[in-house]
């Protein structure tokens, strides 16, 4: 076989595998977790009718969305309104593919493609998720969903600013955009969310995990924004905006909207694994070039790391109460995007003085 | 007339708002543990768990005919129910006993009773107006069906729910 059919057999296999084996039941899961997990929060009790503790739920969830009524309104413009669900769903599943999620199996490197502009990738791809959410709002031609359509897009740029900002400590201090390389980075020098793990003795290390942490934060909190998840759901919120941008959508085509919200979460999710949390990296785990069982032990680790993180995404959406636009705007302008901004230099002034 | 409820004056502390929200994060961690635990008392399971052993005497479920000791239909046929009914639920075609019968001084039975069950309203007017204490509300609450029709009790789906009802007035034994 030559190179080149191994490579794109490999790929595709990858591709299978991660996104079809691992990502789609994961979002369906996400979906069962929501639900179970609000339940428990709430002192309910959730799904427990279909299969055991309602594991097989999410299997007749879908069945439900494939058999109602495919409904197109008259009012809509159909191109548009045919397209939004595939734009919503297809970035935050595009993104995966720069993401490392073990280190080798086999010998072949866990991540679908390698590309040295990796974390420009994903921001390129993930900002084109609003798309599908402002075509959506427009094509509905009714006023909640135009309404939704219109905060997603302020909210996205709002946001969008602060999530770049926030990475780039990080790339000051690796000076690497490939994701690969700053998962090896980790491995050497310590999460970043610990920059001082391994080298206590060294103040540095101390001193760094400050702007670290700050990036964390405000990282975290812009993907919240990104994902259009609670606080930050506006462009959703059911009480004000009845659905908003998808309240035109049934059946199949608002599952795309609903599952593609979830896959955005597990991108989210991976990235901020990758970026802060050491990606598929865990303390005292060899990776893959010491034997299959440590390359799948890897990838069970990114995927738990992940999934820790869903848990999270779940846990403030059922705590914490949706946010005034005003203050959403204000937060985003006048807060995160100063802080980052400020985050830059300080990062800057601590690796210059000590010259990592 | 108007009142203006005066905002709080937040301290900067408060202003922060980040205490509030690790203090709220807390809070539905606590109950996401309790139910984990087990701690939470949670409602009853209800296909899985009833609650017919505590229904009280006087529940109101669903309307049944009651045969007698004898094995008589004690409904006479009056259609007294059938006029007080609010939501008009039941109908009765009444029928003639034949003379030979050992009951012929009853003159009338039903020969078809059937209530509505999508109709009814519980209310048990049925069970206070019958002269005969033919009808009484029981204790089943499960009606259920796939189909209109299927909702609608006859004769015999009274009876079976009604059964044998020992220790009412048995007026018309000492006129047989
Ligand atoms: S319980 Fe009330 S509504 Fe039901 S059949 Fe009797 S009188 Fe009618
Ligand atoms: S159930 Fe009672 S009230 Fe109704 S027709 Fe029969 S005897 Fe009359």
């Amino acid at each position: 076989m030559n190179p080149t059919t191994s490579f794109v057999i490999i790929s595709l296999l990858k591709i299978v595998g991660i996104v079809f084996l691992v990502i789609l039941p994961m979002v369906s899961y996400a979906v069962y977790a929501e639900r179970k997990v609000s339940a428990l929060i709430q002192d309910r009790l959730g799904p427990n009718r279909v299969g055991p503790a309602g594991l097989f739920q999410p299997i007749a969830d879908a069945m439900k969305f494939l058999l109602k009524e495919d409904f197109t309104p008259a009012h809509v413009n159909k191109f548009y309104y045919w397209l939004a669900p595939c734009l919503a769903m297809v970035p935050a599943i595009t993104t995966i593919a720069v993401v490392p999620f073990g280190s080798t199996l086999f010998g072949v490197p866990m991540v679908i493609a390698d590309i040295n502009v990796g974390v420009l990738f994903v921001f390129a791809i993930a900002s084109l998720g609003v798309y599908g959410i402002v075509i959506a709002g427009w094509a509905s031609n009714s006023k909640y969903p135009f309404l939704g359509g219109v905060r997603s897009g302020s909210q996205m740029i709002s946001y969008e600013l602060s999530l770049g900002l926030a990475v780039v400590p990080i790339f000051l201090l690796i000076g690497n955009l490939r994701l690969t390389e700053v998962v090896r980075y980790q491995i050497d020098h310590g999460w970043m969310v610990f920059p001082f793990a391994g080298d206590w003795k060294n103040p540095a290390g101390w001193l760094l995990a400050v702007p670290m942490w700050i990036s964390f934060a405000v990282f975290a909190i812009a993907v919240f924004a990104e994902t259009n998840r609670l606080p930050f759901d506006l462009p959703e919120a059911e009480t004000e905006l009845v659905g908003g941008y998808h309240t035109e959508y049934s059946s199949m085509k608002f599952a795309l909207f609903f599952l593609g919200e979830y896959a955005a979460m597990i991108t989210g999710s991976a990235i901020i694994v990758t970026l802060f949390l050491g990606g598929w990296h865990f303390p005292g785990v060899p990776d893959g070039s010491h034997g299959w069982i440590f390359g799948l032990i890897n990838i069970f680790v990114f995927f738990a790391k992940i999934a820790a993180l869903l848990f999270i995404f779940i846990w403030v959406r059922f705590t914490l109460p949706r946010f005034r636009y005003d203050q959403l705007m204000r937060l985003g302008w006048v807060f995160f995007f100063e802080i980052a901004l400020v985050n830059i230099f300080l990062a800057a002034a601590i690796i210059t003085f000590f010259d990592r | 007339m108007a009142i203006t409820v005066p905002r709080p004056k937040l301290t900067w502390f408060e202003r922060l708002y980040l205490p509030a929200i690790v203090a709220g994060m807390a809070i539905t961690l606590q109950h996401f543990k309790n139910m984990l635990l087990g701690r939470t008392k949670v409602t009853m399971q209800y296909p899985e768990q009833k609650w017919d052993a505590q229904l009280p005497e006087h529940y109101r479920g669903a309307p049944a005919l009651v045969k007698d000791e004898a094995g008589r239909i004690r409904c006479v046929a009056c259609q007294l129910c059938e006029f007080i009914c609010p939501p008009r639920a039941i109908k009765i075609e009444p029928g003639e006993i034949p003379v030979k019968d050992r009951f012929s001084k009853v003159e009338k039975y039903p020969r078809e009773f059937d209530i509505d069950m999508i109709r009814c309203i519980f209310c048990g007017m049925c069970e206070e107006v019958c002269p005969e204490q033919a009808i009484f509300l029981r204790k089943d609450y499960a009606i259920t069906g796939l189909t209109r029709a299927e909702m609608v009790h006859n004769k015999e789906k009274l009876l079976e729910i009604g059964g044998i009802m020992h220790g009412v007035v048995l007026k018309w034994n000492e006129k047989k």
